[in-house]
């Protein structure tokens, strides 16, 4: 555990707001992206005052972008397949997890990528896919059992 | 892929409405300069002479909790009060404020500071004795240097036993403005 403490939340916003909007605006057109934006901001609030540290934030708010892109897509399109997260938007921190999670489903590689990439505990985790603690673990597993298999059948 | 300004300000007063937000600030102009305003939903929590956000945020967050933001909504009754002051219009405020963390001394003294009326002046023995403690001018007078709340809380209005202004955390030219504005000088 390091010592570092959560930055004020406006100095977060300040910092990782162009890159939401563009990762947002990349995902849903800019005519949805503003409300998007909106949103991921709103859920990020409201779990941030739980945040125990304040590592990992960047990807943290991504993986909340990410959420609230694929929610919006899915009202849009009740019927829809889930969204297959593309690898345009790969993060750097992600190059390791990106081509291996690839392909999974959104909540399972997010709560993989989180879980196995920046070591984050189950509650924030589940603040970030706005799921509960077991839901995120259940994610988690899932994704890691599906990777498997894939390995076994390359 | 810049955030407009409109739909900031719509993140920041949805924010403020939700209840998100632990403590709201903004950058309120006055006849003496910029000021650094920020209020909790408890209260005022702090106005300074030093305008930049950056410079007060950390504290801020240690006070009251993470989620500060820039909201000026937040710090609407502040803004209209301190503008009546300004203006003559207005000689005690009524904002209620928020005080979390200070220690018990320094509320003591902040609490008989906020009676000494507009346009009057005491000393910095003479609120010590207030306390209880005489002798401790000097901490007074530390207290009044730390005062998180100037104009509100009115340290201006404490001088030397001898009259003379001594000193000011905003700068001795803005007391002497304060003090002009409200007669006294």
């Amino acid at each position: 555990m390091h010592d570092v403490t959560i930055p004020p939340f406006e100095s977060f916003y300040e910092q990782h707001r162009t890159e939401v909007m563009r990762l947002l605006r990349r995902r849903l057109g800019a005519h949805r992206a503003d409300d998007a934006f909106q949103e991921t901001f709103l859920r990020a609030l409201q779990a941030y005052a739980r945040l125990d540290h304040g590592e990992h934030l960047r990807a943290w708010i991504l993986t909340i972008a990410r959420n609230v892109a694929t929610d919006t897509l899915r009202r849009a399109e009740p019927r829809a397949e889930p969204v297959e997260l593309g690898t345009e938007d790969a993060l750097p921190a992600y190059e390791e997890l990106a081509p291996l999670t690839d392909g999974l489903p959104p909540a399972e590689r997010a709560a993989v990528v989180l879980r196995y990439g920046y070591d984050l505990p189950y509650d924030r985790i589940a603040a970030a896919l706005g799921s509960s603690s077991d839901a995120a673990r259940q994610a988690a597993s899932t994704g890691v059992r599906r990777l498997r298999q894939r390995r076994r059948t390359p | 892929m810049t955030v407009s300004p409109d739909l900031d300000r719509r993140f920041r007063d949805s924010a403020l409405a939700l209840d998100l937000v632990d403590v709201g600030f903004d950058v309120v102009e006055s006849p003496i300069g910029s000021l650094f305003v920020a209020a909790s939903d408890r209260g005022l929590a702090a106005i300074s002479f030093e305008a930049r956000p950056e410079e007060h945020l950390e504290q801020l967050a240690r006070f009251t909790g993470p989620r500060v933001l820039r909201s000026p909504k937040s710090v609407d009754a502040t803004r209209r009060e301190l503008s009546e002051y300004f203006d003559g219009r207005r000689r005690g405020f009524d904002l209620s404020l928020d005080l979390r963390g200070l220690p018990t001394f320094t509320l003591s003294v902040l609490r008989e500071l906020a009676h000494v009326p507009y346009g009057e002046t005491t000393t910095y023995g003479a609120l010590a004795g207030k306390v209880g403690h005489p002798r401790a001018a000097r901490a007074v007078g530390t207290v009044m240097n730390r005062n998180r709340i100037p104009i509100v809380l009115p340290c201006h209005r404490v001088v030397g036993a001898d009259g003379s202004l001594v000193g000011y955390g905003g700068g001795l030219d803005r007391k002497v403005k304060l003090l002009e504005l409200e007669g006294w000088l």
